[in-house]
C-alpha cells in the first residue's frame, strides 16, 4: 500500500530519518547549469573535494546564453560581462572537476529539463536533481525530481546525496478528456488556479487519472514542470506504455537485456489500488477551457473568456495595478506587446508545432514582437526538419537558437517596461521578463493566437 | 555557518503575499559567481524606481527600517524559484530572520543553510506583527520561541537536525560527508544501478 512517491523514496534511502537527522537519500541524477552552481564549486575547491560521480552528473549551460541566431558558435556574443564570466566559469568548473559539458557547439545543448529526457538521462524511478524550481519536469517519467539550492548542489556533487525530510504526498486526479484546443499548459494552470500557489506546499504531487495517461509525453513534462508553481517539491506520473515508447532507444536508456530488465522494474512504478495521500484534489478536465493568469502569480488565473475576477484583498489590488487590467472583463480585451514560445514548459517540439499550426498561412499582428525559441538544440533540428521554421519565420515571429531566454530574460531576451507579454512560460512573477513586464501565461496555441490578433485570444476562433 | 542563537531587533513589515524569489532578487543579477554582497541587490526593483532613484514608500526604504533584523512578510513568502541568491542577498542587507505564516519549501531549505532563521506563526499573532510594524522581538532559536514586547512566548516549528546546524553553527556537508562509508555501500549493494 505504497504511493509511487513511495516506492521511490524507500528505494534511495542510505539512511533513514529519524526524529533528531533527516533521511540521506541518494541521487541518480545531477542536472547542472552555469547559474546556480559557482558558488558549490567554490565550496569543492574550499574544502580540496572532488565530484564523488562524474557519470552521474549532466552539466549544460541554458539560463545566460544568448539566443540570437548564428551559424557558428564562435560569432556568439553573450549579453553582460558578467553573463560572459559565469559561461567561462562553468567551462572551467566542468574540465577542472571532470564533468562532460554539453556546451556551446554540441548539438545535444539545450534547457536543462529538456534535454535530460531528450538524451535518456531522465529514467523512471530515478531520483533526479538540479539547481533549478522546475526539475519537478523529469517527474513526467516517474521518476522524483526536485529543485534544489546551490549548497545543496555542492552536497550532491561532493557526496551523490541530500538530506532530506521525507514529504507529505498530494494526489491530483483529473478525470474526463481535454476538449479541442485546450492543452497540458491549460490544464496545470487550472489545477494552480484550484489549489493556489501554496496549495502544494511540503508535499509530492501525483498526477493521476484518464485525463492525465491520456497525455503523451512532452504534455506531462508540461503537467509536471509547473508543480512548483502551486508549491509543491515535485510532480510525478506513473510511467506506463506511452512512457516506455518515448524512451526506447534514446542514446542513455539501457539497451537489450538491461532494457528489459529496466522495463520489468518500471513497470511497478506506480502506486498501490490501497494507497493513501495526505491529500487529494479532483478536476474535470472536459470541462476546462483554455485558460490565462491575469495577475502576478500563476495561480491568478482565468478562463480565456471568463471575466478577471474581483478582490479586495491588497496583495490583489497590487497584482491587478502592476497587470493594468480590469476586473470583470475577460482578458482577450488586453492588447498584447510581445509573444514569447519556449522555456522548459512548452518548448519542445509538440509545442512548437502547436505554435506553427496557429501561425501558418497568418501574419503576426502589426506592433507584436513574437519569439520562438526551441528548448533545446536537437527541437530546433526537429523543427526544421519540419519546415516549421519557415512558417515561424514566414509569419513574421522570430526563430531563435536554444536557451531559456525570455522566461527569465537573463540572455537580454526581455520585455519592455510597462508592455504585455503572452508567455508559454512559467511564472508571471513582476519583473520576471524584464523590469516593469506584464506577463499573461498561457499555452503555445494561446500564445499564437495572440500574437495573430494582436490581443489576448481564444485559439479556438482560429481554428 | 556563523551560529545563529539569539536575535533581538525592531521588525520590519512587508504585508503582500506571495513575495516570491524573483522580487527578493531578480534574474539579472544571478550572474554573479560569488555569495558576497548581494545585499545591495535584494529587493531592488522596489526599493527603487525605474530611473534608478529611491523609492520612498517602500516599507524598507522607510527611515524606521533601517537596523531591522526581522522581517515580517504576507503569507507563502519566497515562493518560486530555487535561488540561493535570495537568502544571501537578504543576509547581506542585514536580516536574520523572516516571519509568516507560510514560507515556501525550498526557500525555507536554502535559508537554514545559511543561517537566516525562517518563522512561522498562527495567523493571530501574524496579523499582529503585520499591524505593528517595529515592535521589538526577541527569538531564541535553540528554544524555538519568540518573544512579543508583552512577553507573550509564541513557539514556532523548527526541525530538529536545522535547529542543531544553525545552533551550533554546523555545515551540513560534514554531517554527509561523516556518511561516505554507508553511501558507498548503498552504491554497491542496490539491485540496480543508475
Amino acid at each position: 500500500m505504497s504511493t509511487l512517491f513511495e516506492k521511490v523514496w524507500s528505494d534511495h534511502l542510505v539512511i533513514d530519518e529519524t526524529p533528531d537527522t533527516p533521511a540521506v537519500l541518494y541521487i541518480d541524477l545531477h542536472i547542472i547549469h552555469e547559474v546556480t552552481t559557482p558558488q558549490a564549486f567554490t565550496v569543492l575547491r574550499e574544502k580540496g573535494l572532488a565530484v564523488r560521480r562524474p557519470e552521474l552528473t549532466l552539466a549544460t549551460m541554458d539560463h545566460s546564453t544568448p539566443t540570437t541566431p548564428v551559424t557558428s558558435f564562435k560569432d556568439l556574443a553573450i549579453v553582460g560581462e558578467s553573463a560572459a564570466g559565469q559561461i567561462r566559469q562553468m567551462e572551467q568548473n566542468c574540465s577542472d572537476f571532470g564533468l562532460d559539458l554539453i556546451g556551446f557547439g554540441n548539438a545535444n545543448r539545450g534547457i536543462v529539463h529538456v534535454i535530460g529526457p531528450e538524451l535518456g538521462a531522465t529514467q523512471p524511478g530515478k531520483t533526479i536533481v538540479c539547481g533549478d524550481s522546475h526539475s519537478s519536469t523529469h517527474g513526467a517519467f516517474g521518476a522524483l525530481a526536485f529543485g534544489i539550492g546551490t549548497t545543496e548542489v555542492g552536497h550532491v556533487l561532493a557526496t551523490q546525496c541530500l538530506l532530506q525530510r521525507k514529504p507529505k504526498t498530494m494526489a491530483v486526479n483529473v478525470g474526463g478528456r481535454l476538449r479541442d484546443g485546450v492543452s497540458a499548459k491549460d490544464l496545470i494552470l487550472a489545477v494552480i488556479g484550484e489549489i493556489g500557489v501554496d496549495g502544494g506546499t511540503g508535499h509530492v504531487i501525483e498526477y493521476r487519472g484518464d485525463a492525465i495517461t491520456a497525455l503523451d509525453m512532452e504534455s506531462r513534462m508540461t503537467v509536471c514542470n509547473m508543480s512548483i508553481e502551486g508549491g509543491a517539491r515535485a510532480g510525478m506520473i506513473a510511467p506506463d506504455d506511452t512512457t516506455f515508447e518515448y524512451l526506447q532507444g534514446r542514446p542513455r536508456v539501457p539497451q537489450g537485456s538491461e532494457w528489459d530488465a529496466a522495463l520489468a522494474r518500471w513497470r511497478k512504478l506506480h502506486s498501490d489500488a490501497d494507497a493513501r495521500f495526505d491529500a487529494c484534489v479532483t478536476l474535470d478536465a472536459s470541462a476546462l477551457q483554455p485558460m490565462v493568469t491575469f495577475g502576478t502569480n500563476p495561480g491568478m488565473v482565468v478562463g480565456i473568456n471568463d471575466p478577471v475576477p474581483s478582490g479586495n484583498d491588497a496583495s490583489f489590488r497590487k497584482a491587478l495595478d502592476y497587470m493594468q487590467v480590469e476586473p470583470g472583463k475577460p482578458m482577450t480585451e488586453n492588447s498584447v506587446d510581445v509573444v514569447f514560445v519556449g522555456s522548459c514548459t512548452n518548448g519542445r517540439l509538440s509545442d512548437i508545432e502547436e505554435a506553427a499550426r496557429v501561425l501558418e498561412g497568418r501574419k503576426v499582428a502589426d506592433g507584436v514582437r513574437m519569439l520562438v525559441v526551441p528548448g533545446s538544440q536537437q527541437v530546433k533540428l526537429e523543427a526544421e526538419a519540419r519546415g516549421l521554421d519557415s512558417i515561424i519565420k514566414s509569419a513574421g515571429a522570430e526563430w531563435r537558437e536554444a536557451g531559456c531566454s525570455m522566461c527569465i530574460g537573463m540572455n537580454g531576451d526581455t520585455v519592455p517596461a510597462g508592455k504585455l507579454s503572452v508567455s508559454t512560460s512559467n511564472r508571471n512573477f513582476e519583473g520576471r521578463q524584464g523590469i516593469g513586464a506584464r506577463t499573461v501565461l498561457a499555452s503555445p496555441a494561446t500564445a499564437a493566437a495572440s500574437a495573430v490578433c494582436g490581443h489576448v485570444a481564444d485559439p479556438r476562433t482560429l481554428a | 555557518m556563523k551560529a545563529v542563537k539569539h536575535i533581538v531587533s525592531r521588525t520590519a513589515v512587508l504585508p503582500t503575499k506571495d513575495i516570491d524569489t524573483d522580487q527578493i532578487i531578480p534574474a539579472r543579477f544571478l550572474t554573479t559567481t560569488s555569495r558576497e554582497g548581494l545585499g545591495k541587490n535584494a529587493f531592488y526593483d522596489l526599493r527603487y524606481e525605474g530611473d534608478g532613484s529611491v523609492n520612498e514608500s517602500f516599507a524598507l526604504n522607510r527611515p524606521e527600517a533601517q537596523g531591522c533584523r526581522i522581517l515580517v512578510a504576507g503569507k507563502n513568502f519566497g515562493c518560486g524559484s530555487s535561488r540561493e541568491h535570495a537568502p544571501w542577498a537578504l543576509l547581506d542587507f542585514g536580516l536574520q530572520a523572516i516571519i509568516s505564516t507560510e514560507i515556501a519549501d525550498i526557500f525555507r531549505n536554502n535559508s537554514l543553510k545559511n543561517g537566516l532563521v525562517p518563522i512561522t506563526v498562527d495567523e493571530n499573532t501574524h496579523a499582529w506583527l503585520l499591524e505593528n510594524p517595529g515592535v521589538e522581538l526577541s527569538i531564541d532559536v535553540d528554544g524555538a520561541t519568540l518573544t512579543l514586547p508583552d512577553d507573550t512566548a509564541v513557539s514556532f516549528p523548527i526541525d530538529a537536525f536545522a535547529k542543531y546546524c544553525l545552533v551550533e553553527g554546523v555545515d551540513q556537508l560534514g554531517f554527509l560527508q561523516q556518511q561516505q562509508e554507508k553511501i558507498g555501500e548503498f552504491e554497491e549493494t542496490r539491485n540496480w544501478k543508475p
